[in-house]
């Protein structure tokens, strides 16, 4: 298991840590090698959270510098100007800054800034260092990736594309926001390192993949999609779950109200083994690779949701 | 002063159709036959000018509106946001606006007056506060009466007379303009987890008193109290398959009576259940047309997501069952009840296609625009901020054609709507906008563009867009003040609010204080809402003369 990055993984490392190539349904074509990227450095850490949700492929494709450097990010309550905090940086002919091409890279200790790929639909974000909260909320496409460790609401209510966390990421990871009906309705999350509380909360479609050890409730209330934790889980995992898949590698205290139905191989796990096999994620579904034990639940909904505990061949 | 010039004005209240005419405004903001040639002049040629727009059922303030406003987040993240400027506040639009944005979007839309439909007297205060907060409009208020228990105590005893002067008392002390009936006996019945379906049942907790009684009684209170609005009525059984009968039964007790039916569109289904629901608007339209005392408001259904506030506990519970989405229950423990609950009507359900049809068809087969108005109980239906929407639905049949044919299949057979080829005039959208619903709530100076009314005006853009002509009129002038100009605010006046002070009889606070003090958990000196705390409170006097002649019919 990786362990997790921390602030100190700073592009120097992370940089040298190739990046897994995904499959093609998960990320769309991938930027050819001479396409043109765009480096904003962060100059100055802000005092208080600074909102950059301007930091998306889509909002940046196009623009030359000078548009660029205007684009408004908010410092608290004050509106300030992209070039009042980053570097910028263009690799490659701006005029070639087309949509679907554009490599965005981010450097920094942006552990306070906010919002970085708020609903971006295409196009790479790649950032190096630690980011702040709603990282990629709202994101319909595309691809993120970050080297370093993430704030809460990674995700959140996602509906495409894919999100890599190198690190740790926070709590509500692909989580509805307060009030929301729904979490994520589409897309992957992957966090190498270890996951806060509530992730997947009410997520109704797509994949979440936690290496690390993830804390309370992991899949509350969620009404589909799949959550898999090879790292285990704290308390209350898939409370109130109505529908959907959580697979765990390790064995989990699970809530009274989950019955137990079995132990079988279930076959759709090689088809979660082969897309997550280019990410270096191992899923075990061979014939000597053990069962599956599945639990159903959470009857206190009523739901009809399922937890899948993997138990080891013996010997 | 100002000479609104060359406008094509519809004024239905004085018979007026379309005519190039100058409307003259004098120094008191009032409406003047003539003015001075040297007066300012606003040229308006090829405009069209209306009375400004009148809301009789509206819920824009009040513990719950408020309520529902914090219950939904997830709707105020995707509303528009208002950002201050030296002429407005900041807020918030979408379902449920802000007091100052939902000011600011009722005058930018061209209506200038609006009614909150449900008070409840405990509330009375927070809720002027608010409506002291929602500028622009003018504003009045129908406090909640068919649940009451010490009035429902007095029905049961057969003590009329003074069930009356309490009513009476209760209204200056609300300072409230009408008087309100919600699930009449229903609600009550909720205190207990009950409901009252049949009209003619005993009230839970009660021996005589049935939705009948009191639906009778209270109809005659302000039939007796001379009140310029009547009595404002939501039925028992809202919302369900096959209530027509329940709505048709309440129209034959209330016969002879003045009435206005609020919302009727939640009133107007056949079918036995939720499968079988059908339109029945056209059964209620046949008797609604032939009873010239009743009056009644669309409460029309766009498809959409909105949050439905009522003071029908009961019904709540069971939309909050049908959807499994938030439920907030309150005013229980008040003189009412009050449910909250976030909806989302879909194109492809059945019922909710029913519901958005009936709302048209009522509207269309009402063949006197004068005593249906325009409303979505906002934001039950939707927010008021779509009526534009409606009217276009109105005004184009092959728009509406092209709407209906979106239904399912299935509950396209089960409405009138496709046979309706009626098409709104301009005229007839001026009656039901503003014209009409000024005149049920008994307000002689609002609605229309004669000498002595309010100068509330707004000018359109004559546009064949019908939607986008009403959404953004070109002016808006408020008591003579131009308030918007091409979608600008220019200004932001405080409205008034508009009250009934009906005479009682003082011994009547002797009956009351010991009772309060035994059952309340506020002094009795505290109930009342004193008229310094209302800002720009105006006295209506009570209506004279035959009253229901004077306040429905057709025509002037």
């Amino acid at each position: 298991m990786s362990v997790s990055s921390s602030s100190a993984d700073l592009p120097a490392t992370a940089s040298a840590r190739p990046a897994p190539e995904a499959p093609p349904s998960a990320t769309g074509p991938a930027p050819d090698a001479d396409s043109p990227r765009l480096i904003l450095t962060l100059q100055q850490t802000p005092t208080v959270p600074l909102e950059a949700e301007v930091i998306t492929p889509d909002r940046l494709a196009g623009l030359d510098p000078a548009g660029i450097a205007a684009l408004p990010v908010f410092h608290g309550k004050r509106r300030c100007r992209l070039d009042d905090f980053f570097r910028i940086d263009l690799s490659g002919e701006p005029h070639r800054l087309s949509r679907g091409g554009l490599q965005v890279e981010v450097h920094g200790d942006l552990s306070r800034v906010k919002w970085l790929g708020r609903g971006m639909s295409q196009g790479r974000l790649l950032i190096y260092g630690p980011v702040g909260m709603h990282l990629g909320a709202y994101m319909s496409g595309g691809r993120i990736e970050v080297f370093g460790r993430a704030g809460d609401w990674a995700g959140a209510e996602m509906t495409g594309g894919l999100i890599h966390i190198h690190g740790d990421a926070g709590g509500q990871l692909g989580a509805a926001y307060r009030g929301s009906n729904t979490g994520m309705r589409g897309g992957t999350i992957l966090v190498d390192g270890a996951a806060g509380m509530e992730i997947g909360m009410r997520m109704h479609r797509g994949t979440i993949v936690v290496r690390g050890p993830v804390r309370d409730f992991a899949g509350l209330q969620m009404t589909g999609g799949t959550i898999i934790l090879l790292g285990g889980a704290e308390l209350r995992t898939g409370a109130w779950m109505v529908r959907g898949t959580i697979i765990a590698l390790t064995p989990l205290q699970l809530l009274p109200t989950f019955g137990y139905s079995c132990l079988y191989r279930p076959t759709f796990i090689s088809l979660y083994a082969r897309f997550l096999h280019p990410f270096g994620i191992t899923l075990p579904n061979g014939p000597r690779d053990g069962f599956y034990h599945r639990w159903l639940g959470d009857k206190a909904v009523p739901g009809k949701g399922e937890i899948l505990i993997w138990e080891p061949q013996p010997g | 002063m100002l000479r609104i010039r060359g406008g094509r004005v519809y004024d239905p209240a004085n018979g007026i159709n379309g005519e190039v005419r100058d409307i003259c405004i004098g120094e008191d903001g009032c409406i003047t036959a003539t003015l001075p040639s040297e007066a300012p002049v606003l040229d308006v040629q090829g405009c069209v000018v209306f009375p400004g727009g009148v809301d009789v059922h509206t819920h824009i303030g009040g513990a719950a509106l408020n309520f529902a406003r914090g219950m939904i987040p997830e709707q105020h993240r995707r509303a528009v946001p208002i950002y201050r400027t030296a002429q407005r506040r900041a807020g918030l639009a979408g379902t449920t606006p802000t007091t100052f944005a939902t000011g600011y979007v009722y005058a930018g839309m061209g209506w200038t007056t609006a009614n909150e439909a449900a008070v409840p007297i405990l509330s009375a205060r927070h809720t002027h506060e608010e409506l002291a907060d929602t500028p622009i409009l003018d504003k009045t208020a129908c406090v909640l009466m068919a649940n009451n228990e010490i009035l429902l105590d007095l029905l049961e005893q057969g003590e009329d007379e003074r069930a009356q002067q309490v009513l009476a008392w209760y209204l200056s002390a609300a300072k409230a303009y009408g008087v309100k009936a919600v699930n009449p006996g229903g609600v009550a019945g909720w205190k207990w987890g009950k409901d009252c379906k049949g009209l003619h049942e005993p009230v839970p907790g009660y021996r005589q008193v049935t939705p009948a009684r009191i639906v009778a009684a209270l109809a005659r209170f302000c039939d007796q109290l001379q009140l310029p609005h009547p009595l404002h009525l939501h039925c028992n059984n809202l919302g369900a398959p096959g209530n027509v009968h329940t709505t048709l039964e309440t129209m034959r007790v209330l016969d002879g009576y003045r009435v206005h039916f609020a919302h009727l569109q939640y009133h107007a289904y056949g079918g036995d259940d939720w499968t079988t629901m059908s339109s029945a608007a056209a059964q209620i339209a046949e008797y609604f047309n032939t009873h010239p005392g009743f009056t009644a408001d669309a409460g029309a259904v766009l498809f959409g997501t909105t949050v439905t506030v009522t003071a029908d506990g009961p019904w709540q519970h069971l939309l909050y069952q049908l959807t499994g989405r938030k439920w907030g229950n309150l005013d229980v423990e008040n003189e009412t009840g009050c449910g909250v609950v976030p909806y989302t009507y879909r194109e492809k359900s059945i019922p909710n296609a029913v519901q958005w049809a009936v709302g048209l068809e009522l509207l269309l087969l009402i063949n006197d625009p004068w005593r249906i108005a325009l409303t979505t109980d906002h934001p039950n239906g939707a927010a008021f901020w779509r009526y534009p929407e409606i009217i276009h639905l109105l005004m184009n049949a092959d728009y509406r054609k092209e709407q209906w044919l979106k239904l399912p299949e299935k509950a396209r057979a089960r409405l009138v709507l496709p046979e309706l080829t009626r098409e709104y005039t301009l005229y007839e959208i001026a009656i039901i906008t503003a014209a009409g619903p000024a005149r049920m709530l008994g307000l002689p100076h609002k609605g229309h563009l004669g000498p002595g009314a309010d100068a509330d005006i707004v000018i359109y853009n004559h546009s064949d867009a019908i939607e986008q002509m009403f959404a953004h009129p070109r002016y808006v002038l408020k008591k003579g003040v131009l308030v918007v100009d091409d979608g600008e605010l220019r200004a932001s006046p405080e409205g008034r609010q508009y009250a009934v002070a009906p005479p009682y009889d003082p011994a009547i606070v002797d009956y009351l204080r010991p009772l309060f003090q035994q059952y309340y958990t506020i002094s009795f000196e505290n109930y009342p809402v004193a008229a310094e705390h209302v800002p720009h409170l105006e006295i209506v006097e009570p209506v004279t003369g035959p009253a229901a002649a004077t306040t429905t019919g057709s025509g002037r």
